[in-house]
């Protein structure tokens, strides 16, 4: 097989291959892993998605049943949607707009930028389970301070997580709680916009309005668009905070969030084909929603070079 | 305010006299435009630690004063049996224990399986490199969902489920997010440092542990962080893998408590929060740079 005439390039393939192995035994960690507990499973899922699959017995093919079943049969599969899409839709934006507010406050050269940086992040670091502990002590009708200030301010007292209204309110209040993350990336993205367009919008005379909304907003478009496909993706995928509040109400069902009701069909009820099956409904989901976004990025997202 | 009188229409016409009075304008109204941005920093600091320090303040109130309207804003004595109560009430410290080796375990296992990959997918030069690296990239936008049912069926029969194997060995195969970031921060590094230690007959692993490592301190100590903390606030994997109270997480048990004994019980419960709260909070303070290196790495080049 070795190119007979041409001395050196046998062995110039062969440190090609010796190459090839060497930097795949260092990446072989993460490309087992890869094989074992992404690669197959993503397979394996998409097959259990077309079974009946209750976990003791073995799958068996039932076509697009569960899909049927999911989209036609199955009232709880579109509750879940519902209150997933509006989880989305009310917190991602607040999300966005808050936090770039605050850190475009905290941009202007402001004293003691840092300890409000870490007072506006900490609350990213109180676990989950404490978190909503907290959320729902601070809600409790009639005697947590939350609802007394609103009467003393003479404003409705909601029931919170007791209220099927009122619930998923309550968790966008926590997971705006934990705006802090999105403001440090929104800081360092300000940090990016060079001086220089600052130095000529104010020779132009741009107040600081203008200036915020005509050079700085625009620059920030790119860590926008990061922060809004990242949060988004995240409520979708949105869990661990409501399964912990319906320890505490979220009645009627106004608790049972996408992943909530997957979770239910594979590890109360054991419909492994089922909840295979919404699981792909949500890629499929996410990956429409991230394509549609990126679609869209040529009218709003500007890039400083 | 300060918009209308800095409109960039009357730039072009007025003249400089109009300009300086303008000068001055604007620097009186900095000062109350600076005190409003100060009275809104401070307001949302509030806002922000209230939870905070309402958690601690329920901790340490007498019962007597948890349940009253107008609530105590300030505790007027200072009660510490609740602390105790939650070691007593629950197996707290099993917990701790649990849930310290499985997020310690990570830790190492991340940081030892991510530098060993991203040094194969930078400071290696071979075919196919990156081609596979946009693979790792593309595992990361991909929910987690579609993988949980058959790895939990491939750990069920290992016999995996109910021990802490799930919660661990993965970690072993790298994480797709770390093996990006540290990537992206070994090309960074000069060539030269490498190329110096190849030319003194160093292999790979003392590169790696003598050159790379040394100079890779901020990005391996952010792994190290984030690591620590998502194990120790993680919720779902041990909801799916733990089986028994023996084996519980902080925020398993912790949950469990919430339906066991204490719904109501808000002292202890809010005890028992602040418990679980202080090793990340401390780790967040001493290691505050890495958090937000951490964080700003991921949202720039994202």
């Amino acid at each position: 097989m070795r190119a007979v005439g041409v001395p050196g390039s046998g062995r110039l393939a062969r440190r090609e291959v010796r190459k090839i192995l060497l930097g795949l035994l260092f990446v072989s960690p993460w490309l087992v892993g890869f094989l074992w507990l992404q690669l197959y499973p993503i397979l394996a899922s998409l097959y259990y998605s077309f079974t009946d699959y209750q976990i003791l017995g073995t799958p068996h093919w039932t076509g697009f049943a569960n899909y049927a079943r999911m989209f036609l049969h199955d009232p709880l599969f579109w509750v879940s949607v519902r209150n997933t899409l509006f989880f989305a839709a009310v917190s991602v934006p607040l999300g966005v707009v808050i936090g770039i507010a605050l850190a475009l406050l905290l941009n202007a050269r402001v004293r003691g930028l840092s300890l409000y940086r870490t007072i506006y992040y900490l609350p990213t670091m109180i676990p989950v389970v404490p978190a909503v502990m907290l959320l729902a002590w601070l809600l409790t009708p009639s005697i947590g301070p939350v609802n007394y200030l609103l009467g003393q301010l003479g404003l409705p007292e909601p029931g919170w997580l007791n209220d099927p209204a009122w619930a998923k309110p309550a968790l966008i209040l926590l997971a705006l709680w934990g705006v802090g993350g999105s403001v440090v990336i929104y800081l360092a993205g300000l940090q990016d916009i060079p001086a220089t367009l600052y130095e000529a919008a104010a020779i132009d005379g741009a107040g600081t309005w203008q200036r915020t909304w005509y050079v700085t907003i625009p620059l920030l478009t790119p860590t926008i668009l990061f922060n809004l496909v990242v949060g988004l993706i995240g409520a979708f995928q949105y869990f661990a905070q409501a399964y912990v509040a319906g320890a505490f109400g979220g009645p009627l069902n106004s608790l049972l969030f996408y992943n909530l009701y997957l979770y239910q069909n594979a590890f109360q009820y054991y419909q492994m084909g089922y909840a295979s099956a919404m699981a792909w409904v949500l890629l499929v989901f996410v990956l429409i929603v991230t394509l549609a976004i990126f679609r869209t990025t040529g009218r709003w997202v500007h890039y400083a070079r | 305010m300060r918009g209308r009188a800095l409109d960039p229409s009357e730039v072009g016409v007025r003249g400089a006299g109009a300009a300086a009075r303008e000068l001055s304008l604007r620097r009186a109204l900095r000062r109350p435009g600076r005190l409003a941005q100060q009275a809104v920093l401070v307001l949302v600091s509030v806002l922000f630690l209230f939870p905070i320090y309402w958690m601690v303040a329920t901790a340490v109130k007498p019962d007597a004063a948890l349940f009253v309207n107008p609530p105590q804003w300030v505790p007027t004595q200072l009660v510490w049996k609740r602390f105790e109560e939650a070691f007593t009430y629950i197996p707290f410290l099993r917990y701790t224990w649990n849930t310290l080796y499985i997020s310690l375990y990570n830790v190492v296992a991340t940081v030892i399986s991510c530098t060993l990959v991203a040094y194969g997918f930078s400071r290696l030069e071979w075919r196919g490199r990156d081609a596979l690296f946009f693979v790792v990239i593309a595992t990361m936008m991909l929910p987690y969902q579609v993988t949980l049912i058959p790895q939990y069926i491939i750990f069920s029969h290992l016999h995996w489920v109910g021990t802490f194997r799930p919660l661990t060995i993965p970690a072993w195969f790298g994480s797709a997010f770390f093996i990006f970031l540290m990537r992206q921060f070994f090309l960074s590094l000069p060539s030269d440092l490498f190329d110096s230690a190849k030319i003194d007959g160093a292999g790979h692993l003392r590169i790696i542990w003598h050159v790379l490592t040394p100079l890779s301190k901020p990005v391996l100590v952010t792994a190290a962080v984030f690591t620590f903390m998502w194990n120790w606030n993680d919720f779902f994997w041990p909801l799916i893998y733990l089986t028994s109270q023996d084996n519980y997480t902080l925020s398993l048990g912790l949950y469990n408590f919430i339906g066991a004994v204490a719904r109501t019980d808000w002292g202890v419960l809010m005890a028992a929060a602040s418990l679980m709260s202080i090793p990340p909070v401390v780790l967040f303070f001493f290691a505050q740079r890495y958090f937000v290196e951490g964080i700003t790495l991921t949202g720039m080049k994202g």
